[in-house]
């Protein structure tokens, strides 16, 4: 009988078996003529003082009694099913190559080449990227725009439902669940609407892994019926950085989705973020509800001092409105920031360069806090009372600053096709009218502003001109400066 | 059996003393509190096992806190003390008749509590009726405040706790801004003397500058701080504590004080060449 295996007794929500088997291992006092080379950490002195020798006894390599995420058949499954349990799906995947892979892991085991998918625009690169691999045809529903704020929203149920009727060979239908900013679509209408119509719903909730485990939260995509999620455990949950989970539905087929995984996922999986998982998941499951009831409180208590202070707009539920906002995840600390004269990206770097507050991205009309498991009043107050103070010494006139975050694409060929085509430089301000190659993208919050195969504006190229006047960082371009980018050669 | 209190005063300096017995202990929201009865120094408060005051040498701290901004503006009447919880800063402020309302903003209310009952020698003015209590954090409480005191006094643990954001620059921002014209923010400054003490020094008094026309910093001798170099800043909107020091009306006052004079007031602005340089203030 293997020491280590699993199945003996059952299972519950208070173990963690991947956590459990290093404690084991640790124990057992492994002579490692195995990789990794460090050798528990001795063949690397100065990262081990750096990291702990804790973090590094347990940097280990897959073996049979821990098992081995692209096949798993002990503690990995065994921590697998109780997340599952804990999400309430039929499966869960435990992802090491971030959520990015659990997304990319979605749409690769929907769509063939050629296939339609259909999804909002405002989508994370890595959905982007996902069509660039599998040559499939985006059918993009533009998401509602509030006008007043300046962000785009979740899909309006009518728009959602034209797409379905006018592709009605599309594969899935992809959702963001929240956006960004905290904004959630009809889930459940959106799911009734395409499992009628004999569609996957695919969902990004690589901001919303809290909502599995707070009643007071909007609807999970699990909850909601849809049929794979993809969920950033280290965003709001607790776990390490590049650790997430990909969710599956009853009617999901397990090993196909792990042959999918396995083409672009690591063979040596770090059991560092494996057991960051295994953890979160037992804190979450055991505690999670407190927590997080914790945590709306902490960022309501920020939003009312803030609303205070005057001048921001730190929003929430009373901007929904039934149908592109359906629903808004209170835990998000999203405040409008253009009437004091700032963009939101200049507040984001005021915080961090002047009162060492750094925050999760900031755009042209708002910043984005995240609150989350390891938040305090005391840090809330420094936010607070930074942004008071921001106001007090750096307010200005709102007029001239750009108002919109959203421009609608004109999709001219698939984004593989435009990845792989013949391409050349062009400069950005000469590029109206070209097709474009690259996805470019402020970073964070990583949406393209325009994706491969799209038609290049000019209201595209000042908006990209406006944003890294007022310091976004722009990505996605071969050129580091973004001021060459890839055309479809004419 | 011998029973000692240490402090690290650096991973490798240690700081001991013997122990007769221990008084009170209780972890709260927000800290560790102990109280200890000894030999040398008679009863001592500790805040996450650090020093805070013993009744020994307590006097030098509160006196240099309270008199050196007190005798540079003798119109000082609506004062704001942050943090202060064991009360010493109020008693010396109680003393002056002219000052019409102290406001104390403690984070943690049982400091205040324990305070009262084991050191009352320190925490005996609460009862004074010009004293307001506010049980929060310093840094919300003076957010919402403007042009409304003469004094503030920022008497906090070390900036590596819960008083740490009793040492940022939206604090010092938003102490100038609730600040009247000629008001004067004096905060306990840390120690120039070990290194990590010196960092959190520096860093504050950066901070200070940049919102304070005049920045000056003090120092006294006090034996159970760390080193036993210890830093105040004072710094204000336009009255300088050197200049502006008008001796003979403080001494009129007639306030018994047994570290405090005028003298060493002037003197006490007079900084070691190291400490200057670390300041950058030569």
């Amino acid at each position: 009988m293997n020491a280590f295996s699993s199945g003996q007794g059952a299972l519950s929500q208070e173990s963690a078996p991947i956590y459990e088997a290093l404690q084991q291992y640790k124990s057992m006092r492994v002579v490692p003529f195995d990789v990794p080379g460090h050798k528990q950490g001795r063949g690397n002195p100065e990262l081990t003082e750096f990291l702990g020798k804790a973090c590094l006894s347990v940097d280990v390599n897959s073996m049979k009694p821990l098992d081995n995420l692209s096949h798993p058949v002990s503690v990995i499954r065994d921590a697998e099913i109780l997340a599952a349990q804990a999400f309430g799906a039929a499966h869960a995947f435990f992802i090491v190559n971030g959520t990015t892979a659990a997304v990319q892991a979605m749409i690769l085991s929907v769509c063939h080449p050629g296939d339609e998918i259909i999804l909002p625009r405002n989508v994370h690169k890595s959905a982007i990227a996902a069509l660039v691999l599998c040559g499939a045809v985006p059918v993009y529903v533009n998401p509602g725009v509030d006008t007043e704020l300046g962000i785009p929203l979740g899909m309006a149920i009518a728009d959602v439902e034209k797409a379905i009727l006018a592709h009605p060979e599309a594969k899935a239908v992809m959702v963001n669940n929240p956006t960004y900013y905290g904004v959630c679509s009809n889930l459940r209408a959106i799911v009734d609407l395409a499992h009628s119509h004999g569609m996957k719903v695919l969902v990004d909730e690589a901001h919303g892994t809290h909502f599995y485990f707070n009643e007071h939260l909007p609807v999970s995509a699990m909850a909601a019926g849809a049929d794979l999620a993809s969920v950033s455990m280290h965003k709001t949950g607790g776990s390490l950085t590049q650790s997430s989970f990909l969710l599956a539905g009853p009617g999901e087929r397990e090993g196909y989705l792990l042959q999918i995984l396995n083409l672009t996922q690591t063979t040596s999986a770090s059991y560092l973020l494996m057991s960051s998982l295994d953890l979160s998941r037992r804190n979450l499951a055991l505690h999670g509800e407190e927590i997080f009831g914790n945590v709306i409180r902490l960022a309501q208590y920020a939003r009312d001092e803030i609303n205070g202070i005057g001048g921001y707009y730190a929003f929430s539920k009373e901007r929904v409105n039934g149908d592109t906002i359906f629903d808004f995840d209170t835990t998000k600390l999203s405040v409008f920031t253009r009437s004091i004269g700032l963009a939101g990206i200049e507040v984001y770097d005021l915080l961090r360069d002047e009162y060492g507050i750094q925050v999760e991205f900031g755009d042209l009309g708002n910043f984005l806090a995240v609150i989350s498991v390891g938040d305090r009043e005391r840090e809330i107050e420094r936010l607070v009372s930074a942004l008071a103070e921001i106001k007090r010494r750096y307010s200005k006139d709102p007029a001239g600053l750009f108002d919109h975050e959203y421009i609608h694409p004109q999709v001219c060929m698939t984004p593989q096709k435009a990845f792989y085509a013949n391409k050349e430089p062009s400069r950005l301000t000469e590029s109206a009218g070209r097709i474009c190659t690259d996805s470019i993208m402020c970073y964070p919050p990583g949406i393209p502003i325009i994706a491969p195969g799209e038609l290049v504006t000019q209201e595209i190229i000042d908006y990209i001109i406006y944003a890294k006047a007022k310091g976004c960082f722009l990505t996605g371009t071969e050129d580091p400066n973004a001021e060459i980018i890839g055309v479809v050669k004419e | 059996m011998e029973l000692w209190y240490t402090e690290e005063h650096t991973p490798n300096v240690r700081f001991s003393i013997k122990v007769d017995k221990m008084l009170f202990t209780e972890q709260t929201e927000f800290q560790q509190i102990d109280v200890f009865e000894s030999e040398e120094f008679g009863r001592f408060l500790t805040l996450d096992g650090l020093m805070m005051l013993t009744e020994k040498d307590e006097f030098i701290y509160h006196e240099m806190m309270v008199h050196v901004p007190m005798a540079s503006n003798p119109k000082i009447r609506k004062v704001l003390v942050i943090g202060g919880g064991d009360g010493g800063t109020v008693r010396e402020l109680t003393r002056y008749d002219d000052i019409e309302c102290i406001d104390l903003v403690e984070i943690d209310e049982r400091v205040v509590t324990v305070c009262r009952e084991y050191l009352p020698q320190v925490a005996g003015k609460f009862g004074d009726p010009r004293v307001h209590m506010y049980f929060e954090d310093g840094l919300r409480y003076i957010r919402t405040r403007e042009n409304e005191y003469d004094l503030i006094i920022v008497d906090s643990t070390d900036p590596f706790g819960p008083g740490e954001g009793l040492f940022t620059k939206e604090f010092y921002g938003n102490c100038y801004k609730a600040l009247k014209e000629d008001g004067i923010l004096v905060n306990q400054h840390e120690s120039p003397y070990y290194e990590k003490d010196a960092e959190a020094m520096k860093r504050a008094h950066t901070r200070i500058v940049e919102f304070f026309p005049v920045c000056e910093v003090y120092q006294a001798h006090i034996p159970t701080y760390p080193s036993g170099h210890w830093l105040f800043g004072f710094a204000s909107k336009k009255i300088d504590p050197v200049k502006d020091l008008d001796a003979a009306a403080w001494n009129a006052l007639g306030i018994a004080t047994r570290y405090y004079n005028t003298r060493l007031h002037t003197g006490a602005f007079a900084l070691p060449n190291y400490v200057l340089d670390i300041l950058e203030m030569k």
